[in-house]
């Protein structure tokens, strides 16, 4: 996903909790746990950069973290929070 | 326990999940009612402070909220409500026993977005289901569910409670909301409310609670249980979910005066957080209770501090224990270790829920003929 133009999905509102985030989905109503605030902050950046590792880039995230941040995203996609664009 | 769910134990900037009670009022007397409703109380909010604390739940951020009563549809403002509360972005799912579903209002409601319904019923046929929630109230349910699917609402949910009598009906309530094409909710019975009176004789049997595990682990997440059970991951394999008491954490109660409990099940002085009219409204009590604020503080693991399961049932439900006399840092009254039984026998006095708008009539659990 690291080269891939990514977005939060427009039905998504995010809320900022001592955690991370709570994501709730209007479309399908689930909530999702974002277990961390770095996440927080590179998805909702998402849409401002070409793709994932840029947005990584432009967060100061060192390379050898973007494997972890890879799987976050992957995981996001698969509950419809984050999608390509 | 995961580093969220110890996380949560802490308390969030706003709660997950608010059930907002809207009348007292009911046109049912159901025998384990867990607001003892019936009857109107005169201190209700009025639609003016019903909107105010939809704005308040938008500007926490609150992305939906459980409506219930009482009969919530009962009152005159339930579409303005609802209607407000969804065009504000809160999400609204009620709980109704359907007498006021008609073909009409199941078409006004399929046209909604941001709704989601849910129907009680407490037993997969009429005998079951009347010896709890009244004479008729089956087939109204059914009625109402009917003119649901007719009207294409799509996927509303068939909410059951629990009990002793129902609990052999499992597959029947999942063949009753496959054929309406609606998702099945079952919950735990709590001795709260009315059910303070009816518990004992309704609250499934220790063999009967194994049952539900093993079903449950079967049907995984295509049942909604609220996180209710978690009380029963003690039996080994845990349940999806969260696996901790949300109260005054993740979850609170609205109730219709707008006082502010730490969860729908302890209607009581002592978990009474504060009211949406105070000062600082209603956030004010999320954020700064003495009672929430002593509810996300360390627990003690009390009596249970010693047993293998502790970190599998965390103790079990805090209303459980406190509506049947037991400490609330001891084990749950239907621990599957059996100490709940063993706790029962020397339980202190039982509290009374702090109101009761039950209507002016015995309200008697009724035997079925074939029991």
């Amino acid at each position: 996903m690291l080269d891939s133009p990514l977005k939060l999905h427009p039905s998504v509102a995010l809320r900022p909790e001592p955690f991370g985030a709570l994501a709730y989905h209007y479309d399908n109503r689930r909530l999702i746990f974002l277990k961390h605030p770095s996440i927080v902050d590179v998805v909702k950046d998402l849409e401002q950069h070409p793709d994932l590792q840029s947005t990584l880039s432009a967060h100061g995230i060192d390379e050898q973290h973007w494997d972890n941040y890879d799987k976050a995203i992957c995981s996001l996609i698969e509950s419809d929070v984050v999608v390509a664009r | 326990m995961t580093a969220l769910t110890e996380r949560m134990k802490d308390g969030l900037d706003a709660p997950i999940c608010i059930t907002w009670e809207l009348t007292y009022s009911c046109n049912l007397s159901c025998v384990h009612c867990l607001s003892s409703s019936g009857r109107r109380d005169p201190k209700e909010l009025t639609t003016e402070e019903a909107f105010r604390v939809v704005d308040e739940l938008r500007n926490m951020q609150v992305f939906y909220v459980n409506i219930g009563g009482g009969e919530p549809m009962i009152r005159r403002d339930f579409f303005d409500i609802v209607e407000y509360a969804t065009s504000s972005g809160v999400g609204v799912k009620f709980s109704t026993n359907g007498t006021y579903i008609d073909a009409a209002t199941a078409q006004r409601l399929a046209a909604m977005d941001y709704l989601d319904i849910q129907i009680s019923l407490d037993g997969a046929d009429a005998a079951t289901n009347d010896a709890i929630r009244g004479e008729g109230s089956y087939d109204t349910a059914m009625t109402a569910m009917r003119h649901l699917k007719d009207a294409g609402f799509g996927e509303f949910k068939i909410s059951v409670v629990i009990t002793r009598h129902n609990i052999a009906q499992l597959d029947e309530f999942k063949a009753i909301a496959d054929q309406f094409g609606a998702q099945l909710r079952i919950t735990r019975l709590r001795p709260s409310g009315r059910a303070v009176d009816t518990w004992e004789e309704l609250h499934p049997t220790l063999d009967q609670q194994r049952i539900l595990h093993q079903w449950l682990l079967g049907h995984g997440e295509n049942v909604l249980t609220g996180d209710s059970f978690f009380h029963l991951n003690a039996l080994g394999e845990s349940l999806p979910g969260l696996n901790l008491c949300g109260a005054g954490r993740v979850v609170c109660l609205i109730d219709p005066i707008g006082d502010v409990y730490a969860c729908p099940f302890v209607i009581h002085d002592e978990f009474l957080a504060g009211n949406v009219r105070g000062n600082g409204g209603f956030a004010a009590v999320w954020r700064t209770s003495d009672c929430f604020t002593e509810l996300r503080g360390p627990q003690s693991a009390g009596a249970c501090a010693s047993c293998g399961s502790w970190d599998a049932c965390q103790g079990g439900c805090m209303a459980a224990k406190f509506f049947t006399g037991l400490p609330l840092d001891g084990p749950d009254p239907e621990c599957v270790g059996g100490d709940g039984e063993y706790a029962l026998a020397s339980a202190g006095a039982i509290p009374r829920p702090s109101g009761d708008h039950s209507k002016p009539v015995a309200v008697q659990l009724r035997r079925r003929s074939n029991v």
